[in-house]
């Protein structure tokens, strides 16, 4: 259940909530990240927390460490590095050959360790799959405070962070404290921060910790893993440009029209979570609060009428644009330009437009 | 085998509004469902059922009107529905409310044999925060198994489980010993349209409900907004952008609007021209 956002419990006053931090939670001091590290790639949401990190400790006036976790070898050094050009001030590296593949108990037994060894007071993990499912388990182990997806993490005069959230599907937002309990621990997805600027040369310390798993003791084995094939990988969060369809597209072979005009962008395409229900797209396209967050230098969105929880995961958006024939549309609210007329009709201008302007060589590379 | 699905009953957030003085979800009127992602899971633990024999057990925890919930569960074919409510779960956040869940299944184990799998939503449409499974599978002690897309199979002999799971790039594919805790992905399962038979089952059904202390709950500081770490300070709506966005005049011809429109887009962002270069280049 809250899970249920306690909108209906009236929130006792902040002054009432806020006893004295237990003696034994003192000593946690310190912002972390734990590095997402899966088959020697590190997902970049990584490294959007560290940049955040980075933020809360300067506030804070402490360090930002960076737990690095993972099978012995250049990946997981490589890791190791890059945290520090990233923002890291120190890494906590665990190598084991059982950690080579992600399962939860043999990192929720890792992470749980280290925070009860290393006592950082904040945990910042990445709101993806591995993310959500060991923070989940790191927290109730610890029984501490989780908040979930937060959009926004900042410290305040007291020294607690406060961790803002969409609930109710962007509805509303509402901000949480962890104040008796440590670590304060939060998720939040891909590409919802902005990527730090990386340092190249920037060093620091390293901890290494030796943890004693043993395989028997691991019950979840991986038997094998199947790479996604190319034509299903999609790059959509991470895309600079994403052109997207909703209902006012009128049926899923329309679609097609959003895939043409992404394609002639080098861009990728998703839809709005009424496509998906429908049927029309698969789930890793919906683009949303409860799809993909995207960043884009680009965003067009096509027929979309831009619900609450499809404008919350497009924001971020350095440009967008809506073709909608409703000039009230709620999308208009965060579009910076707008058409008013069928999509349907004008995506393929559009693309015709797009490809005259901006590939006048696309011809030539066809014949060479 | 005996299998537990954990289900909430949440408001269908496509209908929900919210309050614009007072920015309180406005809960009246709005119909309640099972929250979607949960039916996948109770799908695919019928389906086990169905395949090796055995019950499936639908729990619970909200207000006594979630009975609506798990009558609509027994209506699908799950053979048993337990709720699990008292003004002392008021507030819980997602760690006190996997401490009561757990102990609702420490009883039902009791009751009607420990469960071979414990199954949760992947997230819920309300709070999504994917938080309650894991924090179940912890207090139960159960290994721990979420984002599964395809459950292989089952080896009761050997006590052990084959699934498919949704990673970053790809699937692993994972065996575990029983008992397990399992949250399947979205569209693994469909759920089925029960029969005539279950829907005069579940119109007549008894729903066990239990207090906390039925469900041996005896630690109440572990419950409701006292066992919650987390405290929710400030609830607000979103503020929207001072300026709406500029309409591109409609031309007759849509080629002529479409250049009208990369006009302006290269007028506010006059990179945009390279970059589009760039990436339609694909370098």
């Amino acid at each position: 259940m809250s899970d249920a956002p306690k909108t209906a419990v009236a929130a006792p006053s902040r002054a009432a909530m806020k006893k004295e931090l237990p003696e034994h939670f003192k000593a946690y001091m310190h912002v972390w990240v734990m590095v997402e590290l899966e088959r020697g790639h590190v997902h970049p949401v990584s490294w959007e927390l560290m940049g955040e990190a980075r933020k809360l400790a300067d506030k804070l006036g402490v360090e930002v460490g960076a737990a690095v976790v993972g099978a012995p070898g250049a990946g997981t050094r490589e890791a190791a590095a890059e945290s520090f050009a990233y923002g890291a001030d120190v890494v906590y590296l665990v190598e084991n050959p059982i950690l080579a593949e992600y399962r939860n108990e043999s990192y929720t037994r890792t992470l749980t360790e280290l925070v009860n060894v290393y006592k950082p007071e904040i945990l910042l993990l990445g709101a993806t799959n591995l993310g959500r499912d060991l923070a989940g388990s790191v927290a109730t182990t610890l029984l501490t405070g989780l908040t979930a997806d937060c959009t926004e993490l900042a410290v305040d005069a007291d020294k607690s962070l406060a961790a803002t959230r969409p609930t109710f599907g962007g509805s509303l937002l509402c901000t949480i404290y962890t104040l008796n309990f440590r670590p304060q621990m939060a998720t939040v997805r891909p590409r919802v921060m902005a990527m730090p600027e990386r340092q190249e040369g920037r060093v620091g310390r390293v901890v290494e910790h030796v943890i004693d798993l043993k395989e028997e003791s691991i019950i979840t084995k991986v038997l094998s893993f199947l790479p996604d094939r190319s034509s299903q990988k999609s790059n959509l969060a991470y895309a600079d440009v994403v052109v997207a369809g909703g209902l006012g597209l009128q049926g899923g072979g329309n679609l097609q029209l959003v895939r043409a005009l992404a394609n002639v962008l080098g861009g990728e395409w998703g839809c709005s979570r009424p496509c998906v229900q429908k049927g029309w797209a698969p789930a890793e396209r919906q683009i949303g609060q409860t799809g993909k967050t995207i960043r884009p230098k680009l965003y067009i969105a096509a027929g979309i009428s831009g619900a609450i929880q499809h404008r919350v995961g497009v924001e971020g958006a350095d440009l967008i644009v809506a073709i909608n024939t409703d000039k009230n549309a709620p999308i208009l609210d965060i579009a910076h330009l707008a058409v008013a007329t069928d999509a349907i009709r004008f995506l393929p201008a559009l693309t015709e437009a797009f490809r005259a302007r901006i590939s006048p060589h696309a011809n030539d590379r066809l014949a060479g | 085998m005996h299998f537990v699905v954990c289900i909430k009953q949440v408001p269908d957030s496509a209908q929900i509004r919210v309050h614009p003085v007072t920015n309180t979800i406005m809960r009246q009127g709005v119909p309640t469902i099972i929250n979607p992602y949960d039916l996948f899971s109770l799908e695919s633990a019928m389906r086990l059922r169905d395949q090796h024999g055995g019950e499936v057990t639908v729990l619970t925890m909200g207000p006594p009107s979630a009975e609506d919930a798990l009558r609509k569960a027994l209506t699908f074919g799950a053979d048993r529905a337990v709720l699990l409510t008292d003004r002392f779960f008021a507030g819980s956040d997602t760690l006190a409310t996997s401490f009561a869940l757990a102990q609702a299944i420490r009883k039902i184990s009791e009751a009607w044999g420990a469960p071979d799998i414990v199954f949760a939503g992947k997230q819920t449409i309300d709070g999504d925060t994917a938080q309650v499974g894991p924090g179940i599978a912890r207090r139960l002690d159960l290994n721990q198994l979420t984002y599964i897309s395809k459950i292989v199979g089952v080896d009761l002999a050997a006590g052990a489980i084959k699934l498919e799971r949704r990673a970053e790039g790809g699937t692993q594919v994972l065996s575990s010993a029983l008992p397990c805790l399992v949250t399947m992905l979205e569209g693994s399962a469909e759920i089925r349209r029960g029969s005539f038979a279950d829907a005069l089952r579940a119109a007549r059904a008894e729903i066990v409900t239990w207090s906390a202390a039925d469900a041996g709950i005896t630690d109440l500081l572990k419950c409701g907004l006292r066992g919650s770490p987390t405290v929710v300070k400030r609830v607000f709506a979103p503020s929207p952008r001072a300026e709406k966005a500029a309409q591109i005049e409609i031309k007759p011809r849509s080629r002529d609007t479409a250049d009208a429109l990369i006009d302006a887009l290269f007028d506010a962002k006059p990179a945009m021209a390279a970059e589009l270069e760039r990436l339609a280049a694909g370098v």
